[in-house]
């Protein structure tokens, strides 16, 4: 008789063996010569460079970076009004919330760029596409933060709050110093996932109408898959995303280790 | 602002802590049913009674923790339940001691002794690692300055958090029942540095489970049940002879 034990492991070893079967299927009958000509041509892999790196990658990260700085100073903010006990705060916030965790982010932007010329025709978002993109990404983005964080806020022990106030800090400063510092540990991986999402987000900039200078990795891709009849750029550009976030996953896990020690 | 605490008779003017006909509400439930309290500058008040007494309730009071329903609460002679009392600022002068230690785990044990010294009190840097390493010092736990909470023992925790509540220069501490979540081996290491404490005269009141404590170290003992003081007296003829039946049902169960 076989113990528990042994009988778990011979489960897992079938269960091995169904997964290498079924990508050696997968391989074998896959047709790679036409998959290689429609995804990978060599010469349309190389036409790319250097642009998709000193263009679209620099400007998806400089998209990202300013929408997802703006969106965690809001989501902060609307996170501390949401728990005020002032009243209208907590509406306001609920209010902004709301509204840009349910409008597509594609709105946002429209909303932005077109409707913010036409309401106020004498003012310009400064910077001009990155201040749309910064201020569109970071609604967007901070909508969603603002609840994470909330969520955060309120795993914090109580006690936390109240042996700082009992040393005399203000309730400000105690938010600041000792419970948003422990929020943010709790939810890194939650905020991880945000600014994943918003790296992606970031491609719906092309609604602007912009100049090649401006394209991101998505819009890069996209016209140059356009000229090429080929969807060689598209692969590329993907794994420019990949190059952006999987090193991104390996710092946050990095800083959750090293949180973890400190806990 | 100063407002001397001045009863009708003009007793108890000078105490460290003075409550006067304190009652405090949870929704209809009523935990402190007028209570009157009284430490003195120097004097180690240990109070005592059963869960659900209100002891606690009455110790947060105290440093407005808890917002009493009605009521008078002075410390030091300023009424800090006073609508403009600046709650904060007596509150730095108040040093408390929770039950769970409520370290900050975030920061070094250093840096838990002297962010309330810099961001509160405003000192210096320097003056205020100087200050936080002395009552590492005092508490015996000065070679632990660079470790994070989560390494120490539960003893070590709580010595910490005294310590830390000592580098505000307090004129009063108070204890929210500082042993009851420690380990049985290590409830005495924390009770010798409150003796010390005390021995150098600093008024105290101590919310606890440990009678030895009271009876050697307390100048006065108080029984709570129900939301009441039910008797209070010198430690050694509360717990030796015991006049108030609840008081003897009580300690005939926990000694």
């Amino acid at each position: 008789m076989a113990s528990p034990r042994q009988r778990a492991a011979r489960w897992r070893y079938v269960q091995y063996a169904v997964l290498v079967v079924v990508l050696v299927a997968i391989a074998l009958v896959a047709d790679w010569a036409q998959l290689q000509r429609a995804f990978w041509n060599w010469e349309l892999v190389k036409e790319q460079f250097p642009e998709v790196l000193t263009i679209a990658l620099k400007n998806t990260i400089i998209y990202t970076a300013c929408g997802f700085t703006f969106g965690l100073v809001l989501g902060l903010v609307l996170a501390l009004m949401r728990l005020s006990s002032v009243g209208p705060y907590r509406w306001i916030a609920t209010g902004v919330i709301e509204l840009f965790r349910g409008l597509p982010a594609l709105v946002v932007f429209i909303a932005l760029s077109v409707g913010f010329t036409l309401a106020f025709p004498n003012l310009v978002i400064p910077f001009g596409n990155l201040g749309i993109v910064t201020l569109a990404l970071g609604l967007v983005g901070g909508a969603y933060m603002a609840e994470t964080i909330r969520a955060g806020i309120q795993a914090v022990p109580k006690g936390q709050m109240e042996a700082a106030r009992s040393l005399g800090m203000s309730h400000g400063r105690a938010m600041i110093s000792v419970v948003v510092p422990q929020a943010f540990r709790i939810i890194l991986p939650p905020l991880t996932n945000e600014l994943i999402l918003l790296t992606k987000d970031s491609s719906l900039v092309y609604i602007l109408g912009l100049s090649l200078a401006d394209y991101e990795l998505t819009k890069f891709g996209r016209e140059s898959m356009n000229s090429s009849s080929n969807l060689t750029p598209i692969v590329v550009i993907a794994l420019c995303y990949l190059l952006i976030t999987v090193p991104l996953s390996i710092v946050v896990r990095r800083m959750e280790s090293r949180s973890e020690r400190a806990r | 602002m100063t407002t001397t605490p001045t009863t009708p008779d003009g007793r108890r003017s000078d105490a460290a802590i003075d409550v006067q006909d304190l009652h405090k509400y949870f929704g209809d439930n009523e935990v402190l049913k007028g209570i009157d309290f009284h430490v003195g500058h120097g004097q180690v008040v240990c109070v005592i009674g059963p869960s659900g007494s209100g002891k606690s309730t009455l110790l947060r009071c105290v440093n407005m923790l808890e917002v009493p329903t009605s009521g008078k609460i002075f410390v030091e002679g300023e009424e800090i339940t006073d609508p403009d009392a600046d709650v904060d600022k007596l509150r730095a002068r108040i040093g408390i001691v929770f039950q769970s230690f409520n370290l900050f785990p975030h920061m070094t044990v250093l840096r838990n002794l002297t962010i309330a010294q810099q961001k509160v009190a405003g000192r210096k840097k320097a003056e205020a690692v100087e200050i936080a390493r002395a009552n590492l010092a005092k508490v015996g736990l000065e070679e632990k300055e660079t470790a994070y909470p989560a390494h120490l023992s539960g003893g070590q925790q709580q010595r910490v958090a005294i310590a830390r509540a000592l580098s505000m220069q307090p004129d009063l501490m108070l204890f929210d029942e500082p042993t009851s979540a420690l380990d049985p081996e290590l409830v005495g290491d924390v009770l010798a540095v409150m003796k010390d404490l005390a021995s150098e005269g600093m008024t105290m009141m101590v919310v606890t489970h440990e009678m030895g404590f009271a009876r050697e170290v307390g100048d006065n003992l108080v029984f709570m049940d129900g939301g009441v003081i039910v008797e209070e007296g010198d430690p050694r003829a509360v717990l030796g002879d015991p006049q108030h039946e609840r008081t003897q049902a009580f300690l005939s169960k926990v000694l």
